[in-house]
Order: structure tokens, then sequence, then C-alpha cells
């Protein structure tokens, strides 16, 4: 598949796809950045301190806006987290739960990395 | 004592501080008695707060320092006859007449007259240009005096006199003169040592101190223009205010036959009844065995027990403790207890400090087992503590000189002491609050603020000398119950704004991570990342995309620009005072027009340009940078802009060119970072149309120079900046401002206003004030060379940004598809332009 001139891996699994998002080098350390994927906005979190990589939606669901990617990361308690920059919601990465007291919840995906290439199952 | 009928008529003479404190105690004691209350005064306003009556120099109006409105006596069925003093008293008939002509029947009649200045009988004291310093009408007088006056004297070196001394001060006199006759200022409080110490002190702060000096003439020829001393010497000055003592308002009852001290005062018993039993008197006007009470509290404390009385209540004046603490032009002045007895009746521990300016005086019983009294000189710092080991009689600790010298080596405990004390310590004196009361508030009613506290135990609205013990009683209190009160900054760092700042700056640690990791627990949250990034920016100035430090960033801050509804991002090039060519203005109109950006002025005279991609951030600043703009930082916790009026280039009201100080200020501090955004303005005449006193700071000119004010605030809560400094120049105001600035992001915390950060400070404007101006904590020196080098380091970030290719590929929005935007981000016309899609709601 092609976007943009470049071309998307994408291995099949026997239960998963992967899809070769960007290379690691992409994200910044203790940051995130946004990936398209088959029309679809994902974030992806390089969260460097834990020595984890996380995935989301990029839409924040509180009024809708595509920015989680450029959201501050963080944990509270033990539980990872992103802050939407827009009113300041967060969000669990690891059960997309809203942290802050309200009822949404986001997608997150499973993550991996492979020769320097970071793939993303969908 | 009721009279049998119904209704109790009580007649108080003089709204002064007691007078109203009576009315106010009557009113909440007088449960099942129907009260008519009718009050004269001579002042034309109702009561005010005439302790702090010097701030009304630093920026205080007469309706701040009022004790209650208009309305506050009506609603409470009191007749307020002001500018109406009462002329005669009629015992027989048991009324009172007034100047006015007004007779008013009483039962009982309070006399709460006050007292006077004294004005000892030296020739030429009713010269123009002596004042004595007693009422808001005489503030009034001084005010305009001290315009046309460069060189000012205060008679007197005791507690009143340092008090005018301050004043004139505040008034911006060149010279401030205080003359003593005692060979010690403040003779009645503090001893020879303390006072040499307090001398050196008030020298540095710009005071000349004359000890031992008889004024013999007041000389000039209708106005005065010098003093003659008894040796020989001679002082010239043309403004002098008199404050060498006080003498009892008792006109009205000697006149009337009441018994009066052989040195005036109206005499009373232990229940502050005159000679005639239906008459009683309280405050500074009342003598009580022998003794007539300056101050405040022992005044509130009669006014509660004549009221008390009046309800059937039984209460007795005793010798009132004249302990005291005062802040005198920065410098903490304290004595309680026995301050003078000495050995061999005691033993006396000193603490001396010549180069700090601090003296320390602590007088404890032969027997090791009790302080009975001591002075503090510079630092005042134990002195609640010391005076409730004296009143409470404390068993005194084995080495009782760390009472004066901290405990050394071993862990401190501040809060711990006031902790200690037992229920009924008296905590506030002027208004009878017990600890006990107090943590009963925090504890059961979970009052759990300062303010809280005032309004509904009443302590510390008084003198304010207890605010302190009552801030450490309720988190004293509140620590006990298990609440958090240390305001940290978040679950990853277990420290105020403050702390850390100091923490990172002592440990020179430039990043982040290396911060996080050294202070603090967990991974960091979107809370914590922008606190310590600006402590990062405020201390180091470096680049903030600087590696590792970018993530630490609020989306503003990462992507130097701020985020609007729909992901796209505005613009906002420096336009420094509102100044710009019709050149700059194209190439801004070109920029928008090119990228689609919808343009608006900005209430900062400047223009903001929304509507961008962040994709196109990059090239749009490029373009904006070429043509000679720079980073507006309107995305940062940093100096917006400093909005000026055209001022004497054009105006013809303008007294100097406000637009040139504008562009000077907005370019020194431009970059800066701080707690919060901070703004500024310049006025060129006192029209104000740049409207600088809803800056975080503001400069109007006046005829001699600038006039600088501070900690204002538009915004959500508007708030009017405050007068720090009169008629100074620039270079002044400037030096002023690096102080104020940095200050100002040294110890506020994140997220905090100036005028909220104001709004927190104890000592409030007056400490600001001392602070900045004065030099009172002596850290001037460290405030400028820090600012001149956060200033010394200030590059554009902008250009910066596009400058670096690793920075410059942060700006888009796919890391795997670079040059496409977000296809989600819309536009819906609005009038000829564009604005963002409304979001879901
Ligand atoms: C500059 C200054 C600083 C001070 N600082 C401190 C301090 O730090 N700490 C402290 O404890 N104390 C301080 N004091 C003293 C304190 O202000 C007084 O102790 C207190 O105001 C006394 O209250 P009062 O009601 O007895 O007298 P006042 O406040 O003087 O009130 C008396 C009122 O009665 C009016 N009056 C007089 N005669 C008549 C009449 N015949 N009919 C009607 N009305 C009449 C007067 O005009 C006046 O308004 C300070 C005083 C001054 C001037
Ligand atoms: S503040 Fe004064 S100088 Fe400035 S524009 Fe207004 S009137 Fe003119
Ligand atoms: S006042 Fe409110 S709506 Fe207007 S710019 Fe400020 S934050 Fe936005
Ligand atoms: S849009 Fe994300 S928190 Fe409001």
């Amino acid at each position: 598949m092609l976007f943009g001139g470049r071309e998307i891996m994408t291995v099949e699994t026997a239960t998963e796809t992967w899809v070769m998002a960007c290379s690691v080098t992409q994200i910044p350390e203790n940051g995130g950045g946004c990936v398209l994927i088959n029309d679809e906005q994902i974030a992806i979190f390089n969260f460097t301190r834990r020595g984890e990589w996380y995935a989301t939606q990029n839409l924040c669901p509180h009024r809708q806006q595509m920015v989680l990617a450029r959201g501050m990361i963080g944990s509270a308690g033990d539980e990872p987290k992103v802050a939407c920059p827009f009113h300041k919601k967060t969000f669990s990465l690891e059960s997309g739960q809203c942290l802050s007291g309200d009822a949404y919840e986001i997608k997150t995906y499973p993550v991996k990395i492979e020769d320097g290439m970071v793939f993303v199952s969908i | 004592m009721t009279n049998g009928t119904n209704v109790l008529r009580v007649v108080v003479v003089g709204n002064g501080m007691v007078g109203y404190k009576f009315c106010e105690k009557l009113i909440a004691k007088a449960k099942d008695i129907t009260l008519d209350i009718t009050v004269f005064g001579e002042e034309p306003r109702p009561a005010y707060d005439r302790v702090h009556l010097s701030e009304y120099f630093a920026g205080k109006t007469a309706d701040d320092l009022t004790m209650a409105p208009l309305d506050w006596y009506f609603d409470n069925g009191i007749k307020l006859h002001l500018s109406d003093p009462i002329t005669n008293i009629d015992r027989e008939a048991k009324t009172v007449s007034s100047h006015h002509g007004l007779i008013v029947s009483y039962d009982y009649l309070v006399l709460a007259t006050g007292s006077a200045a004294f004005v000892p009988p030296i020739p030429g004291v009713e010269k123009d240009g002596v004042f004595v310093y007693r009422t808001i009408e005489d503030l009034g007088m001084m005010q305009a005096h001290a315009k046309k006056a460069r060189k000012g004297a205060v008679i007197g070196g005791g507690l009143l006199g340092l008090e005018a001394a301050k004043a004139l001060l505040d008034l911006g006199l060149e010279e401030t003169h205080v003359i003593e006759f005692a060979p010690r200022l403040m003779p009645r409080q503090i001893d020879q040592a303390g006072s040499d110490i307090l001398k050196a002190k008030l020298e540095s702060l710009g005071l000349q101190i004359h000890l031992n000096k008889n004024t013999q003439e007041i000389a000039g020829d209708g106005i005065i223009t010098a003093m003659n001393f008894a040796d020989g010497s001679k002082l010239e000055v043309d403004m002098l205010v008199i404050s060498a003592g006080i003498k009892p308002r008792d006109e009205v009852a000697r006149l009337s036959g009441l018994e009066v001290g052989s040195r005036g005062g109206i005499v009373v018993n232990d229940k502050l009844q005159t000679s005639d039993p239906h008459i009683f008197a309280i405050g500074e006007c009342a003598l009580h065995d022998h003794m007539i009470y300056g101050l405040v509290a022992p005044g509130y404390e009669m006014a509660d027990i004549v009221a008390t009385n009046l309800c059937n209540g039984a209460k007795e004046f005793k010798a009132y403790d004249m302990s005291t603490k005062l802040k005198l032009i920065g410098v903490d002045v304290a004595s309680f207890g026995n301050a003078f007895i000495s050995e061999p009746d005691c033993q006396t521990i000193v603490y001396e400090n010549k180069s700090k300016g601090i003296y320390k005086r602590i007088n404890i019983s032969n027997d090791n087992q009790l302080l009975l009294g001591g002075i503090l000189v510079g630092d005042a710092e134990q002195y609640n503590m010391l005076l409730q080991t004296v009143n409470n009689k404390l068993v005194l600790p084995k080495d009782p000189e760390n009472l004066i010298l901290g405990a050394r080596g071993g862990e401190e405990d501040s809060g711990a002491g006031v902790m200690g004390l037992p229920d009924d310590a008296l905590i506030c004196s002027c208004e009878a609050v017990t600890k006990g009361q107090i943590c009963h508030e925090v504890a059961e009613n979970e009052v759990h603020s300062v303010d809280g506290l005032k309004k509904c135990t009443k302590a510390g609205t008084g003198c304010g000398g207890c605010v302190p013990m009552v801030k450490d009683l309720m988190l004293g209190t509140m620590k006990e119950q298990g609440i958090y009160v240390r305001n940290i900054i978040c679950e990853h760092f277990d420290y105020t704004r403050q702390e850390l700042f100091d923490l990172v700056k002592i440990n020179e640690i430039k990043s982040y991570e290396g911060v996080l990791d050294k202070f603090g627990k967990g991974d960091g949250c979107e809370v914590c990342k922008p606190a310590v990034a600006s402590i990062l920016a405020s201390l180091w100035n470096d680049m903030i995309l600087a590696k590792g430090n970018d993530i630490a960033q609020d989306s503003n801050d990462r992507f130097l620009a701020n985020i609007q509804k729909g992901g796209t991002y505005s613009v906002v090039p420096r336009i420094p005072g509102g100044e710009i060519t019709p050149e700059k203005l194209i190439v801004i109109g070109t920029v928008a027009k090119k990228y689609n950006l919808y343009t608006k002025i900005t209430g900062g005279q400047r223009i903001d340009l929304f509507g961008a991609h962040l994709n196109d951030l990059p090239v749009i600043w490029e373009e904006l940078i070429a043509a000679g703009f720079e980073s507006g930082h309107a995305y940062g916790k940093a100096l917006r802009t400093v909005k000026s009026c055209v001022g004497s280039t054009w105006c013809r009201f303008g007294l100097h060119d406000s637009v040139t100080f504008a562009v000077e200020v907005e370019n020194r501090y431009k970059g800066i970072r701080a707690p919060h955004k901070f703004k500024g303005g310049v006025s060129g005449c006192v029209r104000e149309c740049a409207e600088a006193q809803a800056k975080d700071f503001g400069i109007i000119a006046t005829e001699k120079g600038w006039n600088l004010y501070v900690c204002g605030n538009g915004g959500a809560k508007p708030q009017h900046a405050q007068l720090i400094a009169i008629d100074i120049s620039k270079e002044d105001c400037v030096k002023y401002l690096d102080r104020f600035l940095m200050f100002y992001i040294k110890t506020a915390e994140p997220l905090t206003r100036t005028a909220t950060w104001l709004n927190k400070m104890d000592g409030g404007i007056a400490y600001l004030k001392d602070v900045v101006v004065n030099d009172s904590l002596g850290i001037a020196e460290e405030l400028e060379t820090e600012m001149a080098g956060l200033i010394n380091n200030y590059k554009c970030e902008w250009k910066e940004a596009i400058e670096n290719e690793s920075i410059r590929k942060r700006f888009s929005h796919f890391v795997n598809a670079p040059e496409v935007k977000d296809p989600s981000v819309a536009f819906t016309p609005l009038r000829d332009q564009k604005r963002a899609l409304e979001w879901v709601k």
C-alpha cells in the first residue's frame, strides 16, 4: 500500500496484523509522534524512561481533536499516561481509560520494535 | 447591668479603632438585650485602621483601611454622626450635646476619644510644613506638601516617629532625618545595644538618625526652612513631622468634672468606669492604674470588657502585656515580657551580629526554668514562640540559647513549637483568640485558609502580628489530621516550586530528566514537566527545545506557537511597544495571505495570525525572521507585550517618551521565562491610555520622572497594580523592575500571576516594596545579577529552531509522512476571513 510515496509494510501473523509505522528515531525520547496508517491517525509514544513503547488513537475524545501525540506523557502512581494538550484530560497508555474522572476511553494498540523499526498491531 | 426598661441606650463618643471595636463586640454579645446605639465621631469618615496608616503611602486607599463600611452601621441599627464631636456631657440629665447641637440621652456613655499627637512647646511649631501624624487628613496634607519638599525630619525616635519616618521615605523625600532627644531609639521597647543595631540598619536603608538632640527652634519665615538645636547645630529641612508622644483626649471628660490624671487621661477603675459609674472610658484616652496604653490590643481588650459588663457579664481589666512586634521600614523589632530586667535579677543571653544587623536578648530566671522577657532586632521570627513561652510559663529547654539561635545541627521543627502550646494560650491578643478556638475551626469546621480563619475567629485582623502563628497552627492541625498541606508540585516532586528552584540552581542541573532523577520519583507528568521546564528556562535561559527538554514543554512551548481549536496554531511575532513600520505590516499581510491565516489585532498591540498548520510553522517563521521579526513568546510563560501609548512624541499631553521606554523594556525582558505569563504597560501621562495599571508592571510618566506600579491584572479577576516608587528615573525604574521580576520568578508557585502571588504574600505590597525598593532582604544585587544573566542569554527561539534541522523536523503532523498536513483540520468562513470549525460539545 502506498501513502504519500512511501510504502507501508504489513506483516500478517496468525492472530495479528503488524504494520510498520516508522523508525524508532522518528519519535522523540519520552515523547510522542503521530503516524498515518490506512487513513487512521495513531499516536506512538517512546516512553524511554520506562523502556516501553505505547500506541493509542490520536483523537482526544473530549472535544474530538487530533492531538494526543502532542501531549505530555508521564505516570499516575504506576500507570503510564498521556495528557491532552487542550484541557489536560489524561488517559492511561495501557488501558486507554480516562484518568481524570470522565467516562472517556481511547483505543490502545500493541507495539513492538524490530530492527530499529516500530510496528503497531491494528 | 440593664436599666429595667427594654432598651439599653448606649452613646459612644469617638469612632476610632477602639470605639468601633466596642460597637462590634456589644452587638455580638447583646443576644437578648435590645440596643439603641448612637456614635459620635469627630473625623469625617467611619473608623479606620490607624495602625496601618503608613500603608496609605504604599498604595492603600482610605477605603482599604476602613474597619467597616457605612452600611455596617446602618444594618446594625447604629446611629452614626460623623464630623460631629461631642462638646458637653450633662451627667445629671444623662445627655450629651454635640457640636451641631444634637442632644442625646444615654443609659451608659462610653468615651473612646483616643489621643492626639503631643506637640512640645518648641517655638515655630505653628509654621507651614510642620505636621503631626495621626489621621488620614494629616496624611493628605503631608502628601501635598511633600511634592515640593526635598528634606524632611521627624522629631521623635519612638515607634510612631519611626513610622512617620517611613512615611517620609515612602513620600520620596531625598533626605529623611530622625531627631531623638534620648540617647537611643525606641526607648520604651529596646535597650542601648538593640538601638545601636537598629540605628545602623535604618541608616543603611537611607534614614539619617540624630540621637541626644534637643530641638530648640523651628526656623523659617512662615514656612519651615531649618531646625536649630540646643547644641548649636542646625539642620536645613523643608518638612517636619512631630511625633514626640501622645496626649489623651480628655477635654470633654475634664469639662464635665470627671476625674482625670495630672498628666492627662480619664481615670478608670478595673471595670473601666470613670468617676461616674454610668460613664466608661476605653482605649488611648483611659488612664488605668497610672498607665495610658498606646497600643491597639489593650484598647480592644477594654472594649471587650465594657461590652461584656453591659451585657450582664463580669470581667475586669488587668495590667496589660505591652509586648510588641513591629516591622519598621522592613526591619523587625520586638520586645516582650520583661524586656529590661537585668543581672543579678536574671540571667541574660545576648546574640549580636553587627554585619547582618541582628540583635537578640533573652532574660531567663536565675533557676533556668522560665523565660522572663527579651528584645529582638533585625530578626523577630521567634517572637510569637518566645512570647508564648513567657505568657504560658512554659519550662525552658536545656539549652535556652537555642530559643534565639535555632537548634543547630538537629532536625528543624518549626511548626511543632506552636502545636505544643496549651489550648488556652492566647494567640491573637487584639481579638483575644486562643489556640483552642483556632484549632477547633480547622479541625471541626474544616477552615483551611488563613483568610477563612480571619473571618470566623477574627484572629489576625487587628495588628496582624499573629498571622504567622495562626498559619502555623492551621498547618499543624491539618498535618495532625493527615491532611497534606505543603504546596508540593505533584506526586513526583515532594518540593514546592521555590524549593525545587533553589535545588536545581545549587546543583546546576540543566535537563528535566536530570531533575527528575535527582529530586523526583516516578515518570513525571503534565504538571511537573512544564513547571520544571519553566524553572530550567528561568535559571539558564537555554534554548527551550534543547534535546530532552522539548518533551517536557507544554504543547505550546514545544511547538513555539499557541494551539487553537482544531489543532492548528497561531503565530505572534514580537512588535515591541506596539510600534511597527509599514514595511513590516506588509510582510505580515503577505505571509498571512500566502498561508491562508486569519489575522486579528490582539489586546497587547500586536497581530495574531491564526490557523497555521503545524507543518507550515517553520516556513512561516522563516519569512517573518527574514523581514526582521522575532518570536513574540505568546506561547510561553514569559513576557508578552509592553503596551504603550504614543506619549510625548505625538500626544499633546505626553510628559515623556513612553513608546521608547516601552520598546526598551520589552526588548530587555523578551524571552525570559517565569512562573506565568507577564505583561507590562507604559503611559505618557496620568491619562493612562496604555492601561499600565492593569498589567503585571506599569510605568506612568510624571512631571519629575516615572511612577512604577506592580502586580496588576486584567483577565478573569481584574486588580489594579500598586504603586511602589514615585518620580523615579528610567534607570531606577529598570533596576526595580529587574529586582521585582526576578523575585517573582524565584518565589512564585507555578502558574501564579504576579497579582495572585502578591495577594498570597505575607506582608503584602509593603513587604514587596521593602524588598524591591529598600532591599530589606539584602538580595537586590543578587537579583540584578541573575536578571542580567538571563538578558544576556537571550536568543530568538524561532531563529534557532528553523536553523536546526533536527528541531525543524519535529514540526510535522505525521512522522511517517512529513509533507502531509493534518487532514482533520477544517475551517468555516467568517466575515471576510475564516474561523476554526466548532468542536463537539
Ligand atoms: C502612625 C501610627 C502607627 C501606629 N502603629 C501601631 C502599631 O503598630 N501597633 C499598635 O498596637 N498601635 C499602633 N498605633 C496606635 C493605635 O493606632 C492606637 O492605639 C489606637 O488607634 C487607639 O484607638 P482609640 O480608638 O483609642 O483612639 P483613636 O483611634 O485615636 O480614635 C479616637 C477617635 O475619637 C475621636 N474623638 C476625639 N474626641 C472626640 C469627641 N469629643 N467627640 C467625638 N469624637 C471624638 C477622634 O477624632 C478619633 O477619631 C499607631 C498609631 C499611629 C498614629
Ligand atoms: S496617556 Fe497621556 S501621553 Fe499617553 S496618549 Fe494618553 S494622554 Fe497622551
Ligand atoms: S478570554 Fe477566553 S476565549 Fe478569549 S482568548 Fe482568552 S482564553 Fe480564549
Ligand atoms: S480536547 Fe482533549 S482534553 Fe479537551
